[in-house]
C-alpha cells in the first residue's frame, strides 16, 4: 500500500484542465529544456496516444511549449506559451505520431539550438502531474525529475562513479537512486544520479572538472512548495 | 505512517482525543520531515488558490478552450441573489462556485486538483461556502482541508481517485466524500460523524461512470462538480442531525473499488460510452477537432 502526502491528494495546484494532459506535459518540457540546454531556436514535438489525439483540445501543445520557456505548470501565462514562442523567434512543430510500445501520453521531443545542434527526448506524462523521461538521444535512462538529477556522458572506466560519489559525499550530499546504461564495457556511458538534496554549486564544478566525463547536466527539480 | 483504514484511523482519533485535521497534520509533519507551520502554510497558499477559482468565472464570464462550456457561474451567481430560488441562496452559491472552477480549469486558468482537476470545483465549493455560513476563520477552512485530506488518502490507500481507473465515481465522488466529512469536523461533528458522511456521499454515487464528451474534462464533469458540492453540504446536515450509515465507510469504499473494477474500460474515461457516445456528443466532438 502506497504512502500518500497531503497534497498528492489536495494538488497538485496547476493550470488546467487536465493532470496529464496539461501539468505533465509542462513539467515533461521543462526537463526536457533543461536537458537540452543552451538557447533553444526550434522544437519539434512528436506526439503520442491520447496526446496526439487530444492535445488541442486539452492544450496541450500549450502546456509543452509552456515548459519549453521554462514556465512551471502553475504559470497563469502557460496559456500565452506559443504566441511569447512566436516573439521570440523559437520555432514549435507539433506531429501526432505513433511511438509505438510506450504511455498513452508520450511525447519525442527534438530540440534544435542556435547552434545547430539537436537534442532528442522522450518522456511520459503518467497521471497526477507526474512523469518520467525514458530516452535521450537514442539512450535508455529513467528519472522522474521529482529529485535533483545529475545527467552524466561519460567513458565506462573503472573509478568514475566513484569520483562522482565521493565529491557527492564530500558536500554531504545524498544519492536516492543511480542507474548507468552503457553500450558495452569501456565504451560511452549514460548515468541518471537523483539526489535527495540540491547540488552545489562545489559539487557541480567538481563534477564537471572529471576528465572521463564528456557531458554533465544538472536538472532542478520541479517542485511547487508555497506560491 | 497514516494508518490504513477508517477503522484504525477512528481509533486513534479516539485515543488521543484529536479530530482527523490533527491526525492528518501530525503524520504529514513526519512522513515529510518539515515543520508544521510549514506544511500549515502550504495549505494555507493552496487555500488562496480555491479561493480565486471558486470566484473569477462568477464574476467574469468564462469559456473553455473548445468552446463546450463557460458563463454558468455567472448566471447562477446573478440568480442566487435574485431572491426567487428554490433552495435558497447559500446553496446557489455554493452551485456558482463549484462551477466557476471547473469554467476556470477548462480555460485554462489555474487551479488545485483536489482530488483530481475534473474533480477541482466540488472541495473549495463546500469548504468556502460552508466557511462563510459558520463564521468560520481562515485556519478553520485550512483544518477543513486537511480533514479532506486524510479522507483522501484512506480511499487512495483502498482504492483510486482516478476515473480512468474507478469512473467519476472515484472522482467527484471522492471529492464529495471527502467535502463532507471536512464540513462534519468544521461543524464539531466527531471523527466518526465525518468518515459516516463520506461513507453516505459515496453510497449515492455509487456506480457514476466516467464518460466525458470529446474526452475534454467539461461536459458532463463540471455539472458534477455541482452535484457533488450538493451532495457534501446536504449530507454533512444529514449526518449532524443524528443519521448513521448502516454500512460503514471502509466497506463502501471497499464496494466503490469492486464497482470501479467491474466497470467496462468503455466507461472509464475513454469516451467510449455513457453521455460521450450520445449522438450529440459525437456531434460535438466533430466540430470541435473539425474532423
Ligand atoms: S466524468 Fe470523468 S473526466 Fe469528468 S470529472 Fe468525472 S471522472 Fe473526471
Amino acid at each position: 500500500m502506497r504512502n500518500y502526502s497531503v497534497f498528492d491528494i489536495i494538488g497538485p495546484i496547476m493550470i488546467g484542465p487536465s493532470s496529464s494532459h496539461t501539468a505533465g506535459a509542462a513539467r515533461l518540457a521543462k526537463v526536457a529544456a533543461a536537458i537540452s540546454g543552451g538557447k533553444i531556436v526550434r522544437v519539434e514535438f512528436h506526439l503520442h496516444g491520447s496526446f496526439a489525439e487530444t492535445y488541442r483540445g486539452h492544450g496541450t501543445d500549450k502546456a509543452l511549449v509552456a515548459g519549453i520557456l521554462n514556465m512551471d505548470p502553475w504559470d497563469e501565462n502557460l496559456k500565452n506559451s506559443i504566441k511569447i514562442a512566436n516573439e521570440r523567434g523559437i520555432g514549435v512543430t507539433f506531429i501526432p505520431t505513433d511511438l509505438g510500445e510506450v504511455h498513452p501520453n508520450t511525447v519525442k521531443f527534438i530540440i534544435t539550438k542556435d547552434d545547430g545542434n539537436a537534442t532528442q527526448v522522450s518522456g511520459s506524462s503518467i497521471g497526477g502531474g507526474n512523469i518520467f523521461i525514458f530516452d535521450i538521444d537514442g539512450q535508455e535512462v529513467e528519472f522522474t525529475g521529482e529529485r535533483p538529477t545529475i545527467l552524466t556522458k561519460h567513458q565506462d572506466l573503472p573509478g568514475v562513479i566513484s569520483k562522482i560519489s565521493s565529491i557527492l559525499y564530500q558536500e554531504n550530499i545524498n544519492i536516492a537512486n543511480m542507474r548507468v546504461y552503457r553500450k558495452g564495457k569501456g565504451k560511452m556511458a549514460t548515468m541518471a544520479l537523483e539526489t535527495d538534496t540540491q547540488v552545489t554549486e562545489e559539487a557541480m564544478g567538481k563534477i564537471k572538472n572529471i576528465k572521463e566525463i564528456e557531458n554533465v547536466k544538472f536538472i532542478n527539480p520541479i517542485v511547487e512548495g508555497v506560491i | 505512517m497514516f494508518v490504513s483504514t477508517g477503522k484504525e484511523l477512528l481509533e486513534i482519533c479516539k485515543e488521543k482525543n484529536i479530530p482527523i485535521w490533527e491526525y492528518t497534520i501530525r503524520e504529514e509533519i513526519e512522513a515529510v520531515e518539515v515543520p508544521r507551520e510549514k506544511v500549515i502554510e502550504r495549505m494555507k497558499s493552496t487555500l488562496h488558490v480555491m479561493m480565486n477559482s471558486s470566484t473569477y468565472a462568477q464574476d467574469n464570464i468564462v469559456k473553455s478552450v473548445s468552446g463546450l462550456i463557460g458563463g454558468d457561474a455567472y448566471k447562477i451567481r446573478k440568480y442566487a441573489e435574485s431572491g426567487k430560488t428554490l433552495t435558497g441562496e447559500f446553496m446557489n452559491k455554493a452551485m456558482a462556485r463549484a462551477i466557476s472552477s471547473s469554467e476556470v480549469n477548462a480555460a485554462m486558468g489555474r487551479i488545485v486538483a483536489c482530488p483530481t482537476a475534473g474533480s477541482c470545483g466540488i472541495l473549495p465549493a463546500v469548504i468556502i461556502s460552508a466557511g462563510e455560513k459558520l463564521n468560520s476563520s481562515e485556519d478553520q477552512l485550512i483544518q477543513g482541508l486537511f480533514t479532506a485530506a486524510g479522507v483522501g488518502i484512506l480511499i487512495a490507500k483502498n482504492a483510486t481517485l482516478a476515473g480512468a481507473e474507478g469512473g467519476c465515481q472515484a472522482e467527484c465522488g471522492s471529492a464529495a466524500a471527502m467535502a463532507s466529512a471536512a464540513v462534519v469536523e468544521m461543524m464539531g461533528g466527531t471523527p466518526e460523524q465525518a468518515l459516516t458522511a463520506a461513507a453516505i456521499v459515496i453510497k449515492n454515487i455509487l456506480g457514476l461512470v466516467c464518460d466525458p464528451v470529446a474526452g475534454l474534462v467539461e461536459v458532463p464533469c463540471a455539472k458534477r462538480n455541482i452535484a457533488g458540492t450538493v451532495s457534501a453540504l446536504t449530507t454533512a446536515d444529514l449526518v449532524m442531525s443524528g443519521v448513521y450509515s448502516k454500512i460503514p465507510f471502509d466497506e463502501v469504499v471497499w464496494a466503490m473499488y469492486k464497482v470501479g473494477r467491474q466497470m467496462p474500460a468503455e466507461l472509464r474515461e475513454t469516451s467510449q460510452g455513457g453521455i460521450a457516445i450520445t449522438p450529440t456528443a459525437l456531434k460535438l466532438k466533430k466540430e470541435i477537432f473539425k474532423e
